[in-house]
């Protein structure tokens, strides 16, 4: 694949926390315009490889590629305006309004884009993530699902090539799981890189273009969901037996095995 | 929808124009009254001048003249100055505890201030002239901040129970250095420290005027400057970082602007609490949570309510000057009380 379609790369990276390896040779290549899925079961380093494509925490040893230049080598500015990151808990202290807290995902742009970008970007962001009629509304007053849905709007206006995305879908109804899904179709086909943790197999084969399946920190599987997902792998990873099913439209739907 | 922002906007212009005439109307009245009673004319005259203005206005009575010059309104300046520092370093301390119910009397950091003036003094230190007790306090300040920050902050943010209990635990070490300095200094130097704890504008000098406006006025402005990465924070550290806003160094100099803010106004007046903690929250409730306008709001609000307290301290009971620090704590007590039950109410109980 040549360099132009490459927006991250993370070559052979570990990660060790106190005692414990939380991963383990983890080499990944992310491409411009598409999404790529992170399956897998609890604790198998999910959340650490995306702290560690963020930028959070230094891969050691290994490196993590952005853009073509050291993830370690970039100011705090400079790779806030690269990569967003949406975590799995999102507060805010202090009774902000929704619109004051998508407004502060412009923050890093606030040198080269003016208050007019701005409004026209936050708008957007805000009708993507389906908050709009929530502008007003204290953060601290929402639902858990509202919050990440306000939480991903601010994701969508801080407006990077690179968007990482950590269970964005947990909360929130089945509604919502979809609009989270075609925002985020709709930023790979802007031709952004968007990386989401997902636990929902069926969700993540459905929208997913590359899906790559981690286990004990080590990733197992990376490919097309249709050539990559399949009963003995998610045997092999999750411990249970499946049943892989087509759904009308003729995606992957994934459902365990119920007596 | 559309008319928040402009009634926000005027709401501001309103509140903030409101507060500054607040802060004239009191600092003004609290020329005039006292022991002795001057005019508005001899008020006016005398700060022209003290400004090198002889004009018509000014008074014949060289008595008044040298009461207003050298006792009101040192005093005066004395109480703006630390008012709008303690409400400035509340708001900031607020906001990298993610808490609003840090606040530096409250989370001993004041205490500490005054453990390390009243070492200074005790011990007759004078490395630093005019300026040995204000440094001591610094230290004092900067120590306790740290510690409780370091020891109440967990993954960005602050438990209430954790951050009060560390407060408990910092100013009982604080209270009983207080108390060990009484006993190793000399009779003046108690009677100092007894002072301290109190609070009181009582005595305040121009020279030590200068030395709170040298630290304060740029202090508060560097704090200005940060306003928008404060806004950020309030995301949490891992998500302001995401954003760009370099955490580590954010915290850092705002642990030192706090105890600046802090230390300067403890060395020379004593600890008064609960300014930190009623004035944001105050500005916060009219104009909302954004640091742009709730920094430089609580620095007006601050010293209004520490002009208006000195006024009331000096002239309530006749004859006698109550201590600042009692009637703030009078008034702010049992607005903590208030604060810490909607806090709870909001979390569902103590964790």
């Amino acid at each position: 694949m040549s360099d132009n379609t490459m927006a991250y790369q993370l070559h052979d990276v570990d990660c060790v926390r106190g005692t414990a390896t939380v991963l383990e040779g983890v080499s990944l290549d992310v491409n411009r315009g598409e999404i790529l899925a992170l399956v897998g079961p609890n604790g198998a380093g999910k959340s650490t490889l995306l702290a560690v494509m963020a930028g959070g925490i230094g891969p050691s040893p290994g490196r993590g590629v952005l853009q073509g230049k050291d993830i370690a080598t970039f100011s705090p500015r400079e790779l806030a305006r690269l990569r967003s990151v949406l975590l799995q808990s999102n507060q805010v202290s202090f009774s902000f309004s929704v619109r004051d807290v998508v407004l502060m995902g412009r923050s890093p742009w606030a040198a080269t884009s003016d208050d007019e970008t701005d409004e026209r970007v936050v708008r957007r962001a805000m009708a993507d993530a389906d908050v709009e009629h929530l502008a007003n509304r204290s953060f601290q007053a929402l639902s858990g699902g509202e919050r990440a849905r306000a939480s991903l709007a601010r994701v969508f206006a801080q407006d990077t090539e690179v968007v990482l995305l950590d269970e964005p879908t947990a909360s929130l109804d089945l509604r919502h799981q979809e609009d989270v899904m075609v925002a985020a179709r709709r930023l790979a086909d802007e031709g952004k890189a968007v990386v989401v943790v997902l636990h929902d197999l069926s969700l993540a084969a459905a929208w997913a273009d590359q899906i790559a399946i981690l286990a004990g920190g080590r990733l197992v599987e990376v490919g097309v969901p249709a050539d990559t997902i399949n009963a003995d792998l998610v045997k092999r990873v999750y411990g249970i037996d499946v049943h892989v099913l087509s759904d009308p439209s003729g995606r992957m739907v994934i459902v365990p095995q119920r007596p | 929808m559309h008319n928040a922002p402009l009634a926000i906007g005027r709401r501001r212009t309103f509140v903030l124009v409101g507060l500054i005439a607040l802060a004239l109307v009191g600092a003004t009245m609290s020329a005039m009254n006292g022991q002795l009673t001057a005019s508005a004319a001899d008020v006016m005259g005398s700060i022209l001048h003290g400004l090198g203005i002889d004009t018509a206005l000014r008074t014949e009575d060289a008595l008044i003249e040298q009461t207003l010059l050298q006792i009101r309104f040192p005093r005066i300046a004395m109480s703006l100055l630390v008012g709008a520092a303690l409400a400035v370093a509340g708001a900031v301390m607020q906001s990298i505890f993610g808490n609003p119910l840090a606040e530096p009397g409250v989370v001993g950091v004041s205490s500490g201030a005054a453990l390390g003036a009243a070492t200074a003094l005790a011990l007759g230190i004078t490395a630093f002239g005019g300026w040995t007790v204000a440094i001591f306090a610094f230290v004092g300040g900067f120590v306790s901040t740290i510690l409780v920050y370091f020891t109440a902050r967990s993954d960005g943010r602050t438990e209430v129970v954790t951050l009060l209990l560390t407060g408990i635990a910092v100013n009982a070490f604080a209270g009983a250095g207080l108390a060990l300095m009484m006993f190793a200094g000399g009779s003046a130097e108690r009677e100092q420290i007894v002072f301290w704890q109190l609070g009181t504008m009582n005595g305040s000098r121009w020279s030590e005027v200068l030395i709170v406006l040298a630290v304060t006025v740029p202090t508060m402005v560097w704090a200005g400057i940060l306003a928008g990465r404060y806004d950020i924070l309030a995301l949490g550290e891992r998500a302001a970082a995401h954003l760009g806003v370099n955490v580590e160094r954010l915290r850092i100099v705002s642990i030192v602007l706090v105890a600046l803010l802090t230390a300067v106004g403890v060395a020379f007046v004593g600890i008064i609490a609960f300014v930190g903690l009623v004035v944001p929250h105050m500005v916060r409730m009219l104009l909302g949570p954004g640091h742009r306008w709730l920094l430089p709001v609580s620095a007006v609000g601050g010293a209004v309510l520490l002009v208006w307290a000195d006024l009331f301290a000096r002239t309530w009971v006749s004859g006698s000057d109550l201590p600042i620090g009692l009637l703030t704590s009078l008034i702010g007590g049992p607005f903590f009380f208030y604060l810490v039950r909607s806090a709870r109410a909001r979390a569902g109980g103590w964790a």
